[in-house]
């Protein structure tokens, strides 16, 4: 568990216990450490090719970049694929729109659900019900975004099975998958099956590690147990809920992806065009190369700018965040 | 995030009893039946589409047709239409496919990450630190759908099977956990192979492995889940339809609901197609298959620090 304490992204401070070793071994064994280096050779091609030259390849987001010319021989157009964020091109701003608010909507109803969950299962009584409630509980979160769509679209579409009961009981029926105005309800409820149970994982481990003495000397000064809770769980996951809302924010311009570019056919772009589908939906389908890749450009910039400011919030909090420089 | 020091497993931590506990009391009955209530409902929420997805890909078509869809237990369950999808055709191809691509893929991610998180555990190798950043960075800044694209296309993988594996050979959150899981390790034992004159490749074959064989097969099933899953790789790089792997085959199947035909699907000699619910179930109970029999391997070890996950997301 740890690093709710002692966060990952730390390199510094990772190295520093080992800084004095290291210095000595480098000196007395020059052979073996650059006979390491080899070892970082496949990793570090497959990071530099798949990763670092196609960030450099975002200034195409600078061009009007056509296919068969390249980057090399594309014109230079300087901002003027940015003039859809600036001047609200409609599009741009329906995906804007519709990415802030699914982002609300999943940090006020997918955030507490694992940290209710995570209660009610903290205090059951048998520890095998406990295991085996987890172990149900953890599977939707292995299973891939094809899946879980197609399940709820088995369960909830037009000849699923909820409308199967409802025809045979003559109760009419009910369209959920297609209708435009569930959209965004059907996309929370598919996030909430999938990752309630795991989100669990961090909260359970946080719960078992408050210290006991602390509910027994609430009970003492006659606390009931919903103050229990207030007083002492609650206060016990602050740290890591703070963690968690931070690397959500950072994350605020994505929402589910897959999970929407799966569904987007039946509902129309209005309501279901999110900042990620309108970059592949123009880019790659619709051949605006430069727009969409200015459009990606500034949702990562923002994106990291998001989550630097973020963690500088969390320190300003006296929590620990995500790391410290 | 948690676990980088995975040398403290949770679970072996001594179990209390909770009703001992003031405080982890399970409160008044009402209280109690409620919290119960809620959690059955959501096992139930969980597992119900699993049963009625297994049941309908098992029933015959009898039965099918007379409950008008779907059912809940198979009367006389029935292979047919596994048989029909898996006797060659589009759904066979694609298991083939989806599989070759989690086992090839696998193993190289595995290969990959060992060698990279062991070369970054030593401190002060060549390189050492320059190598962590950008490891690190990865996390940080991802370079967007059209640039990858473009590279993949540049490198001319589009519709190759490599598209599948290349772009996602390493996760850096995956070597941050191997890494720390190296750095454990007692340094004795390696100085001391050191001193007995073993070159770097035998410390890490010889020593290093042997000794992380558990979290080495965490991480290694965690990539084998994500080279299953993945959807999106397939969607933007492969385009011929006879390349795909299960997911796209889903998608386009279960998800588009696109019809599947008489070349695509052999039913046994003189028997007709079975129905449509029920090939659709089926090629959904193929695609989670794989996922249900690690599953218990990776709950074993969820507890021993891949934790990380959750996180992860």
């Amino acid at each position: 568990m740890t690093t709710l304490d002692q966060p990952a992204v730390r390199p510094k401070g990772a190295e520093e216990s080992r800084g004095s070793r290291s210095r000595k071994a480098r000196r007395s064994r020059p052979r073996r450490n650059t006979a390491l280096f080899w070892f970082l050779i496949p990793g570090l091609v497959v990071l530099l090719v798949f990763h670092y030259i196609p960030l450099l390849g975002n200034v195409i987001a600078f061009q009007d970049y056509q296919p068969y010319i390249g980057i090399m021989h594309s014109r230079w157009t300087g901002l003027d694929n940015f003039d859809v964020i600036f001047n609200g091109d409609e599009q741009f701003v329906h995906a804007l729109v519709n990415t802030l608010e699914l982002t609300l909507i999943q940090v006020i109803f997918v955030f507490p659900a694992p940290i209710l969950l995570a209660l009610a299962m903290n205090s059951l009584v048998s520890e095998r019900i406990k295991k085996w409630v987890q172990n149900v509980l953890y599977l939707p979160h292995f299973l891939s975004w094809v899946v879980v769509v197609s399940l709820f679209q088995q369960m909830l579409g037009n000849d699923g099975m909820l409308n199967l009961f409802l025809n045979s009981h003559d109760a009419g029926s009910w369209n959920i998958i297609g209708n435009p105005d569930l959209f965004k309800t059907l996309l929370t409820s598919q996030v909430i099956w999938k990752d309630t149970g795991w989100g669990t994982i961090l909260f359970l481990a946080a719960l078992s590690r408050v210290d006991h003495n602390l509910y027994e000397a609430a009970a003492m000064d006659g606390a009931s147990r919903l103050r229990q809770t207030w007083h002492v769980t609650l206060p016990a996951l602050r740290g890591l809920v703070i963690l968690l809302l931070i690397l959500r924010l950072g994350d605020a311009l994505s929402v589910g992806f897959e999970q929407i570019i799966l569904q987007q056919g039946g509902v129309g772009l209005e309501n279901s065009q999110v900042l990620d589908t309108y970059v592949y939906n123009n880019g790659l389908i619709g051949g605006q190369w430069g727009v969409s890749a200015a459009v990606g450009l500034v949702k990562g910039v923002v994106g990291v700018v998001l989550v630097l400011g973020a963690n500088k919030i969390a320190h300003l909090f006296g929590e620990e965040g995500v790391y410290r420089s | 995030m948690t676990t980088l020091s995975p040398s403290r497993p949770v679970s072996r931590r001594p179990q209390r009893s909770y009703s001992a506990i003031p405080g982890e009391t399970p409160g008044s009955p009402p209280w109690r039946a409620l919290k119960s209530l809620i959690l059955l409902a959501c096992v139930v929420l969980v597992l119900l589409p699993f049963v009625a997805i297994i049941s309908t890909s098992l029933a015959d078509a009898n039965q099918i047709n007379k409950a008008g869809g779907y059912v809940l237990w198979p009367d006389s369950p029935s292979f047919t239409s596994y048989s029909a999808l898996l006797s060659g055709g589009l759904v066979s191809k694609a298991m083939m496919v989806s599989v070759g691509v989690t086992v090839v893929g696998t193993t190289l991610s595995l290969g990959c990450s060992i060698m990279l998180a062991y070369g970054l555990s030593r401190p002060g190798s060549f390189g050492h630190k320059p190598v962590l950043m950008l490891l690190l960075m990865t996390m940080l800044f991802a370079p967007g759908v059209i640039p990858s694209y473009l590279m993949v296309k540049e490198l001319h993988l589009i519709n190759s099977y490599w598209s599948l594996i290349l772009p996602s050979l390493i996760n850096a959150f995956n070597v941050i956990v191997l890494r720390s899981f190296f750095m454990n390790l007692p340094g004795e034992l390696i100085d001391a192979a050191r001193v007995d004159g073993a070159s770097e490749w035998t410390i890490l074959r010889r020593i290093v492995l042997p000794l992380s064989k558990a979290s080495v097969a965490v991480i290694g099933l965690f990539y084998a889940v994500t080279y299953w899953n993945a959807f999106f790789n397939a969607l933007l790089y492969i385009n011929d339809a006879s390349k795909w792997p299960m997911q796209l085959v889903l998608r386009t199947y279960v998800v588009n609901n696109a019809a599947l035909s008489g070349g695509q699907v052999n039913a046994a000699a003189g028997a007709p197609i079975p129905p449509a619910q029920s090939l659709q179930a089926a090629i959904l109970v193929l695609s989670i298959v794989p996922i249900v029999i690690v599953y218990p391997f990776l709950q074993r070890h969820m507890n021993k620090g891949v934790m990380v996950g959750a996180v992860k997301g």
